[in-house]
């Protein structure tokens, strides 16, 4: 047992606990932070794409030493076929500016970055050590945590949980269901290693500029998921998931998506010579709003992953995260302040404050897109194979005119999805967007 | 008791990629850890600590990122750690290396009480010299045990040891006076996990820095680079080799014709074997 008594206990130090644990080091708070891998950083895995702003709002001044490896200066989003995509890219100058919005990292890299930080700041950060349960008092209060080691128990005022997606101290604490197939992803990733100049030529960059590419379509087989090509400095991180449910139905596999996706004709090229280094596999929650756990309780908060706080639409988790965290850090800090308890009526606080930013908005805003997808995976086959056969019909140059052409479009989508099908798919994506 | 354990930070080698043009070691990006062998060596001290009582020093010379092996050691459970550190140690060979290390040493033995036992792990993962051991122990004039497989007997109040040394045909029983270094064999024993309390101590310790002038070393001529004799003439990665997998087709053949088979791919890719085995059988 640890004598010591904390004003907080942060379980993890991905994104999440990493925040909170600064946020609350930083003001002066006495923080212990449990992360179960042989250093921070090392069980993680993201994309990774690194949002500036959510970082900004903690460090402002990250810039100066984080380890970043490009800014994205060009966003490409393909609908892909077997032989094709069909792509729309946005590039700009503007994106070259002095303080980027966003960049891609090496997870494993920029966590024990940010640890360091965290520990500058106070907080006293112990690896190589799982919390196994929490430990409550006869009211059922969060008092504290038990851990693998031995004498393995610490306790504190309150604690914050940023364990990740699968988080097992919740789960068997009974503060949160086991995960559902149909609410979670499982996506693979390799990093493919390449000299900086090859990839800065082959994806038309300069200096530290990056490039990223969101893949759907008929790479996925039919089930719901996308795929992902980053530019790194020296590497490409490419990725591809789906819903684990979709992967139970179909029985396919997640490698053997990755290797179809890596043999595209339009992916090949970009790979061409590569060496993968490394791959790794990740669990991403993708439920969405409706199936967000309760936040908080008495002596308790959840952030990050563990809360289900990722939008999928949009990528986005790493931002949410950061956000999550350092809210409920702020929330415990302004506690604290007040010199007043962890109760669950006082953390109501942390959702109220959670309420405000684009967190919970943007959650809300898409909280029927996970049902939408699940019930529409015709979405991710029909809709790319229509789209590159409009596409080729109207690039090919074959003696047919124009009229003809459009009749032939038109006609290719009405047999593919039916008039009633393609307004209704229109119907309910509008409905599940607003 | 006070037993000071010498360890090593080193690249973990299971990570480590020679650059195909250069053929230096890319340092870059690969993780460190404590060498693999001066684990044993620091359990069996922290046994020793345990059963008679006593304290632990963990002693490395490394840069200055070296801490984090000495802060998990005290993760381990040692109790006190020191990182000699100064640029003019940069590029010590075995020599330098055991030279400054002797001083620190009789710093330590100064500072924290002479240590009746100095631990060494048997030789580290990037040197394999297995030299800096029994370089500590002739500049301090210790007894030395090399290659100990296990202490049978340490009766401090007497001031002597015994101790298993595994060696080339044979196990051999050794007994000596105290001081002695010993280099500790793998295999022994396991380091422990460290409890809560020893992580949350690790975490917080201050961790004692000697530059080498604090471990009143000056003679800077006999240090690092300057101090070295070694000279690494040529580094090389080993070619890859050409061999090929050959298959053999098992379907309808009987173990005698697939025997029959093996051996004939086998001459037919090392004709040389063959017309050995026919001298052979000739009685040539």
């Amino acid at each position: 047992m640890i004598r010591d008594k904390f004003d907080a206990i942060v379980v993890g130090a991905g994104p999440s606990g990493n925040a909170a644990a600064y946020t609350m080091a930083k003001e002066g708070l006495k923080v212990l932070q449990l992360e179960r891998g042989e250093y921070p950083g090392s069980k993680n895995v993201q994309g990774a794409i690194l949002y500036a702003d959510a970082l900004e709002k903690i460090i402002p001044d990250f810039r100066e030493d984080a380890p970043l490896e490009r800014h994205v200066i060009e966003q490409r989003l393909w609908t892909m076929d077997d032989t094709s995509y069909v792509g729309m890219h946005y590039r700009s100058d503007d994106f070259n500016e002095e303080k980027p919005n966003r960049y891609t990292i090496i997870r494993a890299q920029f966590d024990r970055w940010f640890s360091g930080k965290v520990r500058e700041a106070g907080a006293v950060l112990l690896c190589e050590t799982t919390v196994t349960e929490l430990l409550r008092d006869p009211q059922g209060r969060v008092i504290g945590v038990r851990t693998d080691r031995d004498g393995g128990t610490a306790f504190a005022d309150v604690v914050i949980l940023g364990e990740g997606v699968n988080g097992l101290v919740g789960q068997r604490s009974g503060l949160r269901p086991e995960l559902k197939p149909d609410t979670v992803a499982l996506a693979v990733k390799e990093m493919h290693f390449l000299p900086r100049e090859v990839i800065e030529s082959r994806f038309n960059l300069a200096g530290n500029e990056g490039v990223v590419i969101e893949a759907m379509g008929t790479i996925t087989d039919g089930m719901t998921g996308t795929g992902f090509i980053y530019t790194n400095q020296e590497s490409i991180s490419i990725g591809i998931g789906c819903i684990v449910s979709d992967f139970a139905e179909s029985g396919r596999t997640p490698y053997g998506l990755l290797e179809a996706f890596k043999r595209h004709p339009s992916v090949r090229p970009l790979l061409e010579g590569s060496e993968c280094k490394e791959y790794a596999a990740h669990l991403i929650p993708e439920g969405g709003y409706n199936a967000m756990p309760e936040l908080f309780g008495d002596g308790w908060i959840v952030v990050g992953d563990a809360g289900q706080f990722v939008n999928a639409v949009h990528r986005e988790g790493s931002n949410l995260a950061m956000t999550t965290g350092r809210i409920a850090g702020e929330t415990v800090v302004w506690l604290k302040r007040r010199r007043e308890m962890a109760t669950k009526a006082n953390l109501a606080e942390y959702q109220r404050r959670l309420e405000e930013t684009f967190v919970m908005k943007d959650l809300r805003k898409y909280r029927r897109i996970p049902d939408f997808l699940h019930r529409n995976k015709h979405i991710f086959g029909v809709y790319p194979k229509l789209l590159s056969a409009a596409a080729q019909t109207w690039f090919r140059v074959d003696g047919v005119d124009k009229r003809a052409k459009e009749k032939q479009i038109f006609q290719s989508f009405r047999s593919g999805r039916t008039l009633p099908g393609l307004i209704g798919d229109a119907l309910k994506l509008a409905r599940s967007w607003r | 008791m006070h037993i000071v354990v010498c360890m090593k930070q080193v690249p973990d080698s299971a990570q480590i990629r020679v650059h195909p043009v250069t053929n230096t070691i890319m340092r870059q990006g690969v993780p460190t850890i404590i060498n693999p062998y001066d684990l044993f060596a620091l359990e069996e001290a922290l046994r020793l600590r345990d059963r008679l009582g006593g304290e632990v020093t963990v002693l490395t010379m490394g840069p200055p990122m070296a801490e984090e092996s000495l802060r998990k050691a005290l993760t381990f459970g040692a109790d006190r750690a020191v990182l000699l550190t100064d640029r003019a140690f940069a590029g010590s060979d075995t020599l330098a290396t055991s030279f400054a290390l002797a001083a620190a040493l009789d710093k330590v033995s100064q500072e924290f009480g002479e240590p009746p036992i100095i631990f060494t792990g048997k030789q580290t993962i990037d040197g394999d010299t297995a030299q800096v051991g029994p370089g500590i122990a002739k500049r301090l004039g210790l007894n030395q045990l090399t290659y100990v497989a296990r202490i049978a007997d340490l009766d401090p109040a007497a001031g002597t040891i015994t101790v298993e040394r595994r060696a080339e045909g044979g196990l051999q029983v050794l007994q000596t006076r105290l001081p002695v270094l010993i280099t500790m064999l793998e295999g022994v024993n396991e380091i422990r996990r460290g409890s809560l309390d020893d992580a949350y101590r690790a975490a917080r310790a201050q961790i004692v820095r000697w530059s080498a002038a604090d471990a009143g070393i000056t003679e800077l001529a006999r240090c690092g680079l300057k101090g070295s004799p070694t000279i690494v003439k040529k580094v090389f990665a080993p070619q890859g080799r050409a061999e090929k997998v050959h298959q053999v087709p098992t379907a309808d053949r009987s173990a005698d014709e697939l025997a029959a088979d093996v051996i004939a791919a086998i001459f037919r890719t090392q004709p040389p074997l063959e017309d050995d085995l026919l001298r052979f059988a000739a009685g040539q």
